[in-house]
């Protein structure tokens, strides 16, 4: 086995062995966590490369086979996944340099690079996992250090904005726990590929539709879909910039990637759409989240929460795409998560780098900024643009993608609406664009001190990616596309257990609960580590 | 030079320009050879196109994929090159007349105005020449955004507001309606190519063509077409080189160049004909031609009453696309071309009045005509050539407007009538106040310079050349609507 | 017995729960809400382990069989949710002293831990910056 067969397992760990070796380290923390973040990006490039003829890689943690063993599964849309959130961490870790000094306490960066660290292993393992257990495990790893991060911000209301993610993200992580209690319940395994291929036989069970309302609205608290989305403001406007930039860019966009993992892998797409009608349900909830969200951000004053307020709409095009219930919609899903993550992350660093410049993000101080930092001014502009989804930039690609897949399925009054929720996107970033460049400046900056360059580089390149990939989108459209078919046909197959016991449809909740204790019970003897290799 | 370079230099020489313009700003002489150098080389690469169209061939050049299916392509057919025609041949007299304008009117920014006009006429020209659906829409955004600095040009109160409307309405129509429109021809016909006989036969139910022509006529937001034509007049506060670029050349043009393109090349001639899709378009294209003229009517300030009157004259163009009989289109092409020459006259003049005699309402200009006998005499053309009476060429476009409608729908040359007397009513006055009326005591006008008194002039004989020598329009699009 | 009856435990954790969640939704001082919080997620952890018990079932320690193996046929417990808790108690016990520490915090900077009161000083310093823009709006 040569290094790039263990690519999975060392995505994970480069960064989670990273975190306390970071934190050990103090005086070189910052190049430190950034060569970790760089070597993670470079192995979810790696990643991607090995994906991309449609294979699924499945790694066997320590050469114990699944079920008993756990199983990391990159799938196509996986490796673009974590492509996509290792490399915004790694231009966020990046972009933290221009002043982390000043917004995290001093002497304390080992730490804050740690927990950056740490959230990100948590966001990498969740999105390729193959254990649903160790889906929970990694989604608290990634929350708890998130908690930590947020309350880093500058001033006191980064506690508050922590405590309350806090308290709603348990809400959400324990919801999360509870339905995959359920699903083992009702199943027997933890391995997701083996839930899935033995839940469809249980499709009658009341158990398995309780496991997926715990999974799905467990979810959707993470996710910040409305109306559960009153976390998400406080914690990406109030924590350091580049964390607020990482956020935007992953967090959700990882939680998204499970909910299609649920919807479509785990319990299959046919359950879900066809006979428990979710889409519907996530359709309108998507269509209030575009508008309220949007609404919202017409009316803020401070750039950050604008942002923010900005994001829920977006999330209502993720969740409207995946409630489509159809490959082109889960297409439509991936491309948008990469191309909003894209746009989002910059978009919060040239804010990061205009407070830098004036010294805060209210939009009243930024009168005649278009005029003293126009190179700065104009990149916002640019993010704008590929927010709104302007042609010629990702935010069309993937908005072209859902309409695609809307008008497929028939759903015409949708994309009309998605689109008059774009009007929306108008009308906040040209509020801003106003201000910039068209109201007389009213006082000179109070820079403070820090390096708005250091945010504006890695900025520039996300901006130039949007732009690029906007104007030529052939290799990410294929890669989607492809992605999207092999996650949308993907068979299940059971591991190799005993086939489980019949169980009688009255009493399917308690048999299925009594068959799954045995089921895990029976093999401990057999169990064995997987022939030809040692563990 | 191959065709296609040919194309792409045409796109690519506004481009250089503003580049160049930028890097010039300093020194506003060296400036403004280079907007006047990129606006002739732009318009000596139309020109050369023009043969190879004309012997009906049809240039294009493919250059990447933007969205799987939808690739970056252009391809100069006839009704686009009308339109390149216009936007090319008059930029470098915009160009000429908006130097002697910004320094006469001292504005600011002007390094920032040139940029931007460059890169309107190159939004323009990509439209022109598109080959495609997504390709037009791409450049129909850019040409949105590269002019809203221009409105928003005085970057006070009013044209902060201003810059608001303009940019709500023509963004949204067109990310709402115009994109909305696209998606779904493409998701129905499969592709999104211009294609002589249109794409849709077949392909879309025939209830859902009206809804589809709907979104197209009001996602082309340009187009001005009523109740989504407020930004038109609202756009008013910037200068009147912008003025006369937005509602003589590029931007109004290519709303209505749009819709042209769709009827002829998506939906196709006789499937409208036959379906009678387009019947609500005519009313309401009547509709806007008569309001707008009537709204005209009550306007005293010069600017404003000439918006409303494009609106107005916009509604012609939309009127022949409806109507999709050969006539009709003929006309609305040629109406393209004959109201540009005749609009732009008509703006260069109120500008000129604004600058060098400080007046901007009607009612305060009476006599102003003997202090500036050029620019009245100018107005006079051009407003009988928007009137559409010989010798001008407006009067070729309304006559087969007029043709087009005879066949089967002859209640619509009752309104293009009535219009005209309209457009007589609320033109001919103001020439007549500026000749006849006994001066006012406020009256002060400078003598305008040479770069402006040319353009319009130029402008003016143009119109009358246009009486004379139009059938090369009718020449150039007949071939498209089977009129060789 | 009827079914609800003998499914007992899992009213108590749903009670427990529910109980557990009213206090995080309804309390104002966040430190309640962290006790609830901890309430909710110990039902959650009690319904692990209550389902892996097997009725009549040992503890999952081979016994010792006739011939002197291991005797397979014995019921045991499911020891697999057990050990699964392990990991929940963890990640709780770490929630609840990261949200500690919060409130800590928050109590410095704001001298309350009390929902209402933060709001309202969030708000008015809110207020103050809007009135200062638009005194500045003014001149």
């Amino acid at each position: 086995m040569t290094l790039s067969d263990h690519l999975p397992v060392l995505l994970v760990l480069t960064p989670l062995l990273g975190a306390p070796i970071v934190s050990l380290f103090r005086s070189i923390s910052r190049p430190l966590a950034t060569l970790l973040a760089a070597a993670t990006a470079a192995i979810a490039w790696g990643l991607v490369q090995q994906t991309a003829d449609g294979s699924e890689l499945n790694y066997h943690l320590g050469g114990w086979a699944p079920p008993i063993g756990i199983e990391y599964e990159i799938s196509m849309a996986a490796a673009w996944t974590v492509a996509v959130v290792s490399t915004l961490a790694f231009f966020s870790i990046l972009a933290g340099c221009h002043n982390a000094a000043r917004e995290v306490t001093e002497g304390r960066e080992h730490l804050y690079y740690a927990a950056f660290l740490l959230c990100l292993a948590g966001l990498l393992g969740m999105a390729t996992t193959g254990d649903a257990f160790n889906v929970f495990v990694f989604l608290e790893i990634s929350s708890l250090s998130t908690y930590t991060l947020v309350a880093m911000g500058k001033g006191r209301r980064s506690f508050t904005a922590a405590f309350n993610y806090l308290i709603l993200g348990t809400i959400g992580g324990t919801f999360i726990l509870l339905g995959i209690g359920l699903a083992f319940q009702a199943t027997g395994s933890l391995n997701i590929d083996d839930i899935a291929a033995r839940i469809q036989d249980l499709r009658g069970s009341r158990t398995v539709l309780v496991a997926f309302g715990f999974l799905a609205t467990g979810l959707s608290i993470k996710l910040a879909v409305f109306p559960l989305h009153q976390w998400l403001p406080g914690a990406y406007a109030e924590s350091p910039t580049a964390v607020g930039a990482f956020l935007a860019g992953t967090a959700t966009k990882v939680i998204y990637f499970q909910l299609i993992r649920v919807c479509v892998m785990l319990f299959g797409a046919s359950y879900v759409f066809e006979e428990l009608h979710f889409g519907t349900l996530l359709r309108w909830l998507s269509v209030f989240g575009m508008f309220v969200g949007s609404l919202a951000a017409v009316y803020q004053t401070s750039l950050k929460r604008l942002l923010a307020f900005s994001s829920i709409g977006q999330v209502g095009y993720l969740t409207l795409a995946l409630s489509l219930g159809s490959e082109l919609g889960v297409r439509a899903g991936l491309l948008h998560l990469a191309a909003h993550g894209i746009t989002k992350c910059a978009l919060f660093l040239v804010t990061g780098a205009i407070v830098a410049t004036t010294g805060s993000d209210r939009l009243s101080r930024l009168a005649g900024f278009g005029k003293r930092r126009p190179l700065i001014a104009f990149a916002f502009v640019v993010g704008g643009i590929g927010l709104i989804g302007v042609p010629g930039t990702a935010g069309f690609v993937s908005k072209w993608a859902l309409l695609r897949a809307a008008f497929e399925s028939g759903h015409t009054i949708i994309a009309v609406l998605s689109l008059a929720s774009s009007m929306i996107a108008v009308v906040y970033v040209w509020r801003v664009v106003e201000v910039m460049y068209l109201k007389p400046s009213v006082e000179t900056d109070s820079a403070d001190g820090s390096r708005p360059w250091a945010l504006m580089v890695p900025a520039s390149i996300l901006l130039a990616v949007s732009i690029g990939a906007g104007l030529y989108s052939a290799p990410a459209t294929a890669y989607a596309s492809r992605a999207a078919s092999t996650l949308w046909n993907r068979v299940p197959v059971a591991a190799g257990l005993p086939e489980p016991r019949p169980v009688h449809h009255d009493d399917a909740h308690d048999a299925a609960a009594e068959h799954g204790a045995h089921e895990s019970a029976a093999p401990e003897g057999q169990a064995g580590p997987e022939e030809g290799s040692t563990p | 030079m191959s065709d296609g370079m040919l194309i792409l230099a045409c796109m690519i020489t506004p481009l250089v320009g503003a580049l160049l313009v930028g890097l010039t700003g300093k020194r506003p002489n060296v400036r403004e050879a280079m907007t006047g150098l990129a606006s002739l080389t732009t318009l000596g690469f139309v020109l050369a196109l023009f043969p190879k169209v004309m012997a009906g061939e049809r240039p294009s050049i493919k250059l990447f994929e933007m969205l799987p299916g939808v690739p970056l392509a252009f391809e100069v057919e006839p009704l686009g090159m009308v339109y390149a025609l216009v936007a090319a041949s008059l930029w470098p007299l915009t160009s000429s007349y908006a130097a002697g304008y910004l320094r006469g009117h001292h504005e600011k920014n002007q390094t920032r105005f040139f940029i931007c006009f460059a890169l309107a006429i190159f939004a323009a020209l990509a439209i022109a020449f598109s080959a495609n659906l997504g390709t037009l829409f791409f450049f129909y955004e850019v040409l949105t955004l590269s002019t809203y600095p221009l409105v928003t040009h005085a970057q006070n109160r009013e044209a902060r507001r201003a810059g608001r409307v303009y940019l709500g309405i023509l963004m949204s129509t067109s990310v709402c309606f115009l994109l909305a429109a696209v998606s779904w021809t493409y998701f129905k016909a499969g592709t999104l190519d211009f294609r002589d006989g249109g794409i849709l036969a077949g392909r879309v139910e025939e209830t859902a063509l009206p809804w589809l022509l709907g979104l197209f006529a009001y996602g082309a937001g340009k187009a001005a077409l009523m109740p989504l034509h407020r930004w038109l007049p609202n756009a008013m506060v910037a200068p009147t080189p912008v003025s006369a670029l937005l509602h003589a050349v590029a931007v109004v043009k290519a709303g209505v160049f749009t819709i042209l393109k769709v009827v002829v090349y998506v939906f196709g001639l006789d499937l409208l004909t036959r379906t009678g899709a387009s019947e609500w378009l005519m009313a309401v294209s009547a509709f806007t031609i008569i309001t707008g003229s009537l709204i005209a009517f009550t306007q005293d300030n010069l600017k404003a009453r000439l918006a409303y009157s494009t609106i107005a004259q916009l509604a012609y163009i939309v009127l022949g696309a409806a109507l999709a009989t050969p006539d009709a289109v003929l006309g609305g092409a040629l109406h393209i071309v004959t109201h540009a020459v005749g609009k732009i006259t008509l703006f260069f003049c109120a500008g000129a009045i604004i600058v060098f005699a400080h007046e901007t309402n009607i009612s305060r200009m009476d006599g102003l005509g003997r202090k500036m006998p050029w620019t009245y005499g100018a107005f006079l053309i051009g407003s009988v050539s928007i009137i559409g009476l010989p010798p001008t060429g407006g009067a070729w476009s309304k006559w087969m407007l007029a043709l087009g409608a005879a066949e089967d729908h002859a209640f619509y040359i009752a309104v293009l009538m009535i219009s005209s007397l309209l457009n007589i009513g609320y033109l001919i006055p103001v020439a007549a106040r500026g000749f006849f009326f006994k001066p006012g005591a406020h009256l002060h006008a400078k003598p305008t310079p040479l770069s402006v008194r040319i353009p319009l002039v130029t402008t003016a004989v143009l119109c009358v050349v246009l009486f004379f020598s139009s059938s090369f329009v009718i020449d150039l699009v007949g071939p498209i609507v089977g009129r060789p | 017995m009827t079914q609800a009856a003998h499914l007992w435990h899992y009213w108590l954790i749903i009670v427990l729960g529910m109980l557990g969640l009213w206090v995080v939704i309804a309390k104002r001082h966040y430190v309640k809400k962290l006790l609830g919080l901890s309430i909710f997620q110990v039902s959650v952890i009690m319904f692990y382990v209550s389902m892996g018990k097997v009725e009549g079932g040992t503890a999952p320690v081979y016994l010792p069989g006739e011939d002197g193996g291991v005797d397979l046929t014995a019921a045991y417990s499911n020891p697999l949710p057990h050990v699964l808790m392990l990991t929940a108690i963890v990640v709780g016990v770490a929630t609840t002293a990261l949200g500690l520490a919060l409130v800590v915090r928050i109590r410095e900077a704001y001298g309350t831990s009390e929902e209402d009161e933060i709001a309202a000083a969030d708000r008015a310093e809110e207020d103050e910056l809007h009135r200062q823009e638009l005194a500045e709006e003014a001149l």
